[in-house]
């Protein structure tokens, strides 16, 4: 696939989390959608204000346990009863409380890694290239301590020049341009 | 900046009240950034070789040795015969899955009830679990006998179309342990994706560059990606929780479900659990105050750590005290003269000077931490930290060798003399868990950097941002 040309978008950075906040307020106040804001621990006040409220992590976690509860009870049950019946001091061959046991330890064996993995598909991670790390600045900020507001070019509102102006205005270290 | 900051005080506690802070001396971002990087930065300290090259030889000569020689032979080069037929390699299985717990616990559950002090540890106790769980999951596959048919104990389509029994606790074991292995090493993983990206970006070499990129996973820190991050985080505290107060439960239905005399009763699910947060805390102790010392991180690793964990080594040493006397008196009670006989012979028989031991270790010693003054010295501390690791050790041994020689039918009592195959596994096991240690603590990030950089004063969201600093600044 060939990389698209041009400007990915304009990148502001700021040295407080709070400045950060408000100029991602302001933003989405004046209208822009496709942006985002990098930072170097959760702030979750940032992802409020670019009008991120839901993740879907939960869910996956849910169907992962229930899938995982199913598959091992399902199995357990198949074994016993119909693949490979065993009689083991005359219990039933459904001896369903013992094979909670392991139903139970499936569920958080699915849940725990629909959780993890679900996260980073989510995330769309792994993606070891992304034009955000072309920013000068943004290597040895976005993991220390610095915050980041880029507003993305794809953006309907989006114009090299006003949107410039419009991030001078949000008292930003500086401004650079995002090649992709 | 001024002004923000009377506002803040005059809305905060007094004094006396307030929390004390997790990272001392009012470090800044930046600054607490280049402290936690350099450790996996710069030059490597010579301490480090002087533990990594004999845990080093451990791990890969004596170790492999042992294996070797046991796999070629066959079990009969232990101690373990009739009618001890679990030895030294289970004794050494709960005591590792034991220390696992409390990486664990302190990850997950002190995450969960909002216990602030535990996140500079936490990263490095986590490993520690991790590490102990591959040592621990080492014993069982080579105690079968013939490892190259372990795959016999998972639900694969095997030979002739057999499948496993899955009435049996140890088949639930096989899930337990396998579970807790795979949910530790992901959420140690998922919680060092963020600090791993820190480094990648520190990172001067083309070949740090390039494996902590890779293995940071092209992380950037983008807020939406936070927010997942953090509900994942938490749903893993939440599911590992309730999990490793499973895995010790389950190991301990090993024996309560055998008619074993010693093993047959019901105290031993939470009292094995009670006993693995022991040793754990007291292995994190042992981990910690020597890292502590070396890397001086007395900023970070404070006296209020150890004091805190001292406190729940206490606690769950009286928990494990309570278990004991539980027994002595369930075999009084139970009126069963095999109970009762198992009980004096715990004491009083051949093998009674491991009972000793494991009493004092456990239990009388460790008393001296209900003073505070005991509590906050370190070097003191450190020595608890082994003499409770020891007691652990010798607490299953008595439970699984004790017992063992002495069952119904004095006919078929034995002894038990563990061979140095035996002993030569523990300590090269004792080498890989140390040499996977030190390469973590050189080479990963040791403490959660980007946890403890919410836990800092300036990286809270304010009402008002502070007056710009002049132009050209």
């Amino acid at each position: 696939m060939p990389l698209p040309e041009g400007v990915y978008g304009l990148m502001a950075e700021f040295d407080s989390p709070t400045r950060l906040v408000q100029a991602a307020k302001a933003a989405h106040h004046a209208g822009y959608r496709r942006m985002d804001c990098y930072t170097p621990y959760p702030v979750e006040e940032a992802a409020a204000a670019i009008g991120f409220h839901r993740d879907e992590v939960s869910l996956v976690t849910l169907i992962g346990g229930l899938l995982g509860l199913a598959a091992m009870f399902g199995l357990e049950t198949w074994i016993a009863v119909w693949a490979y019946p065993l009689n083991i001091a005359g219990r039933p061959y459904f001896s369903w409380p013992a094979f909670l046991v392991p139903a139970y330890e499936w569920t958080i064996l699915w849940a725990g890694l629909s959780a993890a993995f679900g996260m980073l598909a989510l995330c769309g991670l792994p993606k070891p290239y992304h034009p955000v790390f072309n920013a000068p600045n943004f290597r040895s900020g976005a993991s220390t301590d610095k915050f980041f507001l880029c507003l993305e070019s794809t953006d309907p509102k989006f114009d090299a020049t006003e949107t410039r102006g419009f991030l001078e205005a949000q008292s930003p270290v500086s401004v650079v341009e995002v090649e992709y | 900046m001024a002004e923000s900051t009377i506002n803040l005080e005059s809305l905060a506690p007094p004094t006396e009240l307030r929390r004390a802070p997790v990272v001392e001396n009012n470090r800044g971002l930046g600054v607490l950034t280049d402290k936690l990087a350099a450790f996996a930065e710069g030059k490597i300290p010579c301490w480090w070789w002087m533990l990594f090259i004999p845990s080093a030889f451990c791990a890969t000569v004596v170790l492999p040795l042992a294996l070797i020689y046991k796999i070629s032979i066959g079990v009969g080069v232990w101690g373990n015969n009739h009618p001890v037929m679990w030895g030294l390699d289970i004794v050494s299985f709960i005591w590792w899955v034991g220390v696992a717990h409390a990486g664990t616990l302190i990850s997950a559950l002190l995450f969960l009830t909002r216990q602030h002090w535990r996140t500079t540890i936490g990263r490095a106790t986590e490993a520690m679990t991790v590490f102990s769980v591959m040592m621990a999951g080492l014993y069982p596959a080579i105690h079968v006998g013939r490892a190259w048919f372990d795959w016999f104990m998972f639900p694969v389509p095997t030979y002739e179309g057999m499948w496993p029994q899955f009435r049996s606790p140890l088949m639930w074991d096989v899930f337990a342990v396998s579970t807790y292995a795979t949910i530790s090493v992901v959420f140690w993983y998922i919680g060092m994706i963020p600090d791993l990206g820190t480094l990648r970006d520190r990172s001067t070499s083309k070949l740090g560059q390039f494996t902590y990129g890779l293995l940071a996973v092209g992380w950037r820190g983008s807020v939406r990606h936070w927010v997942r991050y953090e509900t994942a985080s938490l749903l893993l505290a939440g599911l590992a929780t309730p999990l490793v107060l499973s895995v010790h439960s389950v190991i301990s239905l090993d024996f309560s479900v055998a008619l074993m005399p010693g093993w047959h009763t019901t105290i031993f699910p939470p009292y094995f659990v009670a006993g693995a947060i022991y040793s754990g805390f007291a292995m994190v102790l042992t981990l910690a105050i020597p890292i502590r010392k070396f890397y001086h991180l007395e900023d970070l690793i404070t006296i209020r750590h150890i004091d805190n964990m001292a406190k729940v080594m206490l606690a769950t040493g009286l928990i494990v005290a309570y278990g004991y006397s539980t027994e002595i008196f369930m075999s009084w009670y139970s009126a069963s003269h095999w109970e009762y006989f198992m009980m004096w012979n715990r004491m009083f028989g051949p093998m009674g000077w491991s009972y000793w031991v494991l009493v004092s270790c456990n239990i009388a010693l460790p008393q001296l931490m209900w003073l505070r003054r005991f509590r906050v010295n370190v070097g003191l501390m450190f020595l608890m930290s082994i003499i409770v690791n020891t007691g652990m050790w010798f607490e299953r041994f008595v439970i699984v060798v004790t017992s063992m020689t002495r069952d119904y039918l004095p006919s078929s009592w034995g002894t038990y003399r563990a061979t140095r195959w035996d002993y030569a596994t523990f300590l090269g096991t004792l080498g890989l868990f140390t040499f996977l240690f030190f390469l973590f603590i050189r080479f990963l990030p040791m403490i959660p950097m980007s946890e403890l950089r919410l836990m800092l004063p300036q990286a809270k969201v304010r009402e008002r941002a502070e007056p710009l600093p002049e132009a050209g600044d």
